[in-house]
Parts: C-alpha cells; structure tokens; sequence
C-alpha cells in the first residue's frame, strides 16, 4: 500500500504516525510545501514573543522521520489525477498514491485593502514567514496590529516584547469580542496597558500606505487620517489552502467536504486539518474547525481508515487554552451568547441549547477569596434540560472561561465534556467563588470517581 | 535575549523530590517551551505530546517545564509509594 499525505502539519504527521502504528510495511510519503520538518504553528506565537527561539517549534527530528521510515518530500503539489491517483508537483515530480490524504492546511487571510505587498506588512503564519517578521520587529519602531482574534493578540503581544510601540486598532471595543465579555476584554486590556500597547477603539485602517521603496510608512484610518508606522501586522483569520483540489471533482464549500470518516466523494482521497470541514452528528452539518487538537484527532481518524478500520470522527469539546500577557485563559465548549449572529462560532453551535441558554457570570468577583494574586474571573454558560445532557432532563454546563487562577479549568472541562447534571450547582451560582468552586470540585470529583 | 523573566520559577537547584512530570496531550502544541527551559536538556515535548510522565532518570525534578507551558500541560504526579 502507498499512501501519501500532502502536508507537514499537525494533521499530516499524526496521520503519518497512526499509519505506521496499524501498518508496518506500507509506504507513506509526506509531501511538504515548506523546506523545514515539522513544526508547531501555535508555537510561533512563543517564537515571536521571544520566549524561544525559532528552531524550537520544530516538533519532530530527521531521526523520527526515518525511525518511522516516512520519506519526506519537500515541494509543491500542482495538480491531482484522482483518476489515475496521480498527484503533480510545480516542479514536474509525480506522486502516485494508494490512498490520499490532503492536510494542507490554512493560511492568513491577506490584508483586505491597498498596500497589503508592501514590505513591513506580516503575519503570524509559517516559520519561514515568522522568521521575517522577528527581523522586522527588531528592527520595527511603531507597529499597527488588526484583527479580532487570538492571532492578533499574540501578535501584539510578541511585537510589544520587541520594544515595539504597539497600536491595536479594534473595529468596535472589545477585545476578542467572540469569546470575552464586557469584563474579560476590560481585564486583558489593562494587562495590555500596562505592557505599554496602545488600544485604539472604533478605528479602522482603509490603506496601507507606502513610501518610495516599497515599505510600510503609515496607515490611512477610516476618518482619513495617516497614522505612522513601520509595521503592519494582519491577523484577521484563515483561509484553507484548496488549490489542489480546484479543478477536481473534489467536493468543497468553505474546505473539503469530508464524511464522519473523513473520506472525501472520491473513493481513497480522505482531508483532515483545516483544509476539511467535517460532517458533524450533532449538527448535521459539515463544520470547519481550525484548533490544533481537532487537526491532531482528525489526522488520526483519517489514518485509522485509511488502513481499513471504519472509525468514525466524534468532535470534541472545542478546548483552547493559552497565556496572554501573563494572563492565563481557558475557554471550554460552548461560551458565546449568541452564536448564531456570528459565523465563525458554528464549529460550536451543536453545544448551543437554543433559547433555553442562561447566562451567569461574575465580573464583580475577580478578588475573591480563593484568588491568591492578580485578577481572575470564571463564566459558566449553562444549557437547558431539553434533553440533551446525558442525564435525561438535568441543566448542563455548556461551557465555561476561565481567566486567572486555573485550578477550575480540569474540573469544569470534566463536567462540559461528560455533559453532567449541573443541578447540584445551581444553588451556589450566586454565592461567592470560594463556595462555587469547592462546589464545581465537589462535583467533578463525584463524576470521576463513578467514572 | 528576548527570553521573558520568569520570577516565579523555582531554581534548578531546588529538587522536588516527591513527584514525577505527567502530561495531558489534549492540551499539549508541541511548542517546545518544555524541553527549552529543561536544564538538564530532557525533551519534554515528546513525553508531553503523547501524554507520557517524564520518567527521564536524569530528570532533576525542578518544575521550570511545568512553570514554562502556556498551556498548562504540564503537571506534578505525587508517586503513590513516596
């Protein structure tokens, strides 16, 4: 058997590596369009922060590649034969395959106005790219940073740890405003503030405008005026990289439609990572999620039937965790009020209960009296007893955010994921955090010791 | 030179004694902050990302790749004999 994998990702290499567990003798070749072995793309944000330096995100050794005996390929696919299972390469290489899997991934969005090529303009996106960019902000005096997102947030994060004088233009007023609330986005800005970033509400950059040599000199603002800068960083989502697939009879929407098994309409060609979008059980649709745990659980559920095993995909809680300015987050399932009004929420809308949804949170406990130091909240969104939660008619956790002290996040992730009845909770909602969160412990402990 | 301070690591030289590393993979990017901040050099991220416990015997116990995950993968397993 010859399998090939078009990508060098998360996706790509835990299929690669679930592969060789369940066949030892079948041929997998991994085709890579960027000249370094493996590497973590969440970690870059380490990288440019400075925390590490750039080799260090590259998660896997030449030793392991040929320990798994996975020939790597560096190059570019072209174009794909599904009929002769043939797959091209710009430079005139081809690859046959048995079996196909495409984990190609996504890439930045470019900047969507004029000047987006001009030098001084980045992105948080390959190593290669995150190499530039660590030049560029050393050298960078003033940087503008766009974008609603965790990306954006790092990326300021790592321009202000390089002495950069750091503006973030926000469209509206809050931070990250898809996952934080009033209060949450009031406490990470603080922590911005306090780290020297300048947040500028309501404002929106129209131009990116150049001087005589092709570099980043200003941006024109939406009111018409420049606003100076050398830097301009562009952190305002992903696109799925589906230019192999284009002139295919590959079915895509937004990426490539895959089934619960991660096959594709055409027999042996299988995706996974954010270049597939996933038919969902729960939804009954097809949904997109760009996490670095579902591109890592997707790999393994594409390889395990790539083999001839029939496993099928069962998405996880959405999970993310991560650490700005000092500030650790952990957001858990379900937690936006209205995930409907927001599109890039629908690889979360099955844990939404609908209207039954009630909403708890408390801004005014950051202080309590279990918080040792620093500011902390904690957001629980409790879904109704329709029926979904395992217990029968119980109220369930949701999801939940947690910002500070994390000794919550296991507990709390425990209940969301087992979907247990929060009954037991609802009268210590309101009471203050020490008493809550003894509580949340109480019962998850219960749930795990039944387990 | 860019390295962030981190006052609250406890210094390589103080040994916990008690407990090993375990990891949750779930949580685990593969950053290699781990291995990073390891003074004895252990790769952490290959324990971390397959959800192992650190059973390196040169593993010295510090707690500097429990304090460096931004993730918080990374956490003391109390030996039950200790």
């Amino acid at each position: 058997m010859n399998y090939l994998i078009i990508g060098n990702g998360a996706a790509g290499i835990t299929a690669a590596e679930t592969i060789r567990q369940h066949d030892p003798r079948g041929e997998i070749t991994i085709l890579s369009a960027e000249p370094s072995l493996m590497y973590s793309r969440p970690g870059l944000a380490y990288v440019i922060s400075g925390e590490i330096p750039p080799q260090q995100v590259i998660a896997r050794t030449r030793e392991w590649y040929a320990d798994l005996r996975l020939q790597l390929v560096h190059g570019r696919a072209q174009s794909l034969d599904v009929q002769n299972r043939l797959v091209m390469l710009v430079d005139g290489r081809v690859l046959p395959y048995h079996k196909l899997l495409i984990a190609t991934g996504a890439r930045a969005v470019p900047a969507p106005y004029p000047g987006g090529d001009l030098d001084g303009v980045v992105y948080l996106d390959t190593l290669e790219g995150t190499k530039e960019l660590l030049k560029k902000a050393r050298r960078g005096k003033r940087g503008v940073v766009i974008g609603g997102g965790i990306t954006a947030l790092e990326m300021v994060e790592g321009l202000a740890q390089h002495g950069v004088d750091t503006h973030y233009f926000l469209r509206r007023d809050r931070l990250w405003s898809q996952v934080f609330n009033e209060a949450e986005s009031r406490l990470l800005a603080e922590k911005m503030h306090h780290h020297g970033v300048h947040i500028h509400t309501n404002t929106e950059a129209t131009e990116i405008l150049g001087n005589w040599r092709q570099k980043v000199r200003a941006a024109r603002l939406k009111n018409g005026a420049e606003f100076k800068c050398d830097l301009f960083a562009v952190a305002i989502g992903v696109k799925p990289q589906l230019e192999l697939v284009k002139n295919t009879p590959i079915q895509t929407d937004r990426a490539i439609l895959v089934n619960e098994h991660m096959q594709s309409n055409i027999p042996d060609v299988y995706a996974a990572g954010d270049c597939a979008q996933v038919y969902d059980r729960w939804s009954g649709q097809h949904l997109l999620d760009v996490l670095w745990p579902s591109a890592i659980a997707e790999g393994r559920t594409a390889a395990l039937n790539m083999v001839g095993q029939t496993a099928p995909y069962v998405k996880g809680i959405p999970f993310n965790a991560c650490l700005l300015f000092g500030l650790h987050i952990t957001i858990i399932g379900q937690i936006s009020p209205d995930p409907k009004a927001q599109d890039d929420f629908a690889e979360i809308q099955h844990l939404s209960r609908g209207s039954s949804e009630v909403w708890y949170t408390f801004p005014r406990h950051y202080q309590s009296a279990w918080a040792k130091s620093g500011p902390h909240t904690l957001r629980l969104a409790l879904g109704g007893g329709n029926g979904h939660g395992r217990e029968g008619h119980g109220r369930t956790i949701v999801g939940a955010l947690i910002m500070g002290e994390q000794t919550l996040a296991d507990p709390l992730r425990a209940l969301i994921e087992k979907q247990v009845d929060a009954t037991p909770l609802l009268p210590y909602l309101q009471s203050n955090r020490e008493t809550l969160a003894r509580e949340i412990v109480r019962l998850s402990l219960s749930v795990m010791r039944n387990a | 030179m860019f390295k962030r301070q981190r006052k609250d690591q406890p210094p390589p030289d103080a040994p916990i004694h008690l407990g090993l590393v375990a990891a949750d993979a779930t949580r685990c990017i593969q950053c290699g902050l781990c291995g990073y901040n390891c003074p004895v050099g252990i790769p952490v991220r290959d324990y971390a990302r397959q959800g192992l416990t650190v059973d390196d015997p040169t593993c010295i116990t510090c707690g500097n790749c429990i304090q460096a995950c931004p993730r918080g993968t990374l956490r003391w397993e109390i030996k039950r004999d200790a």
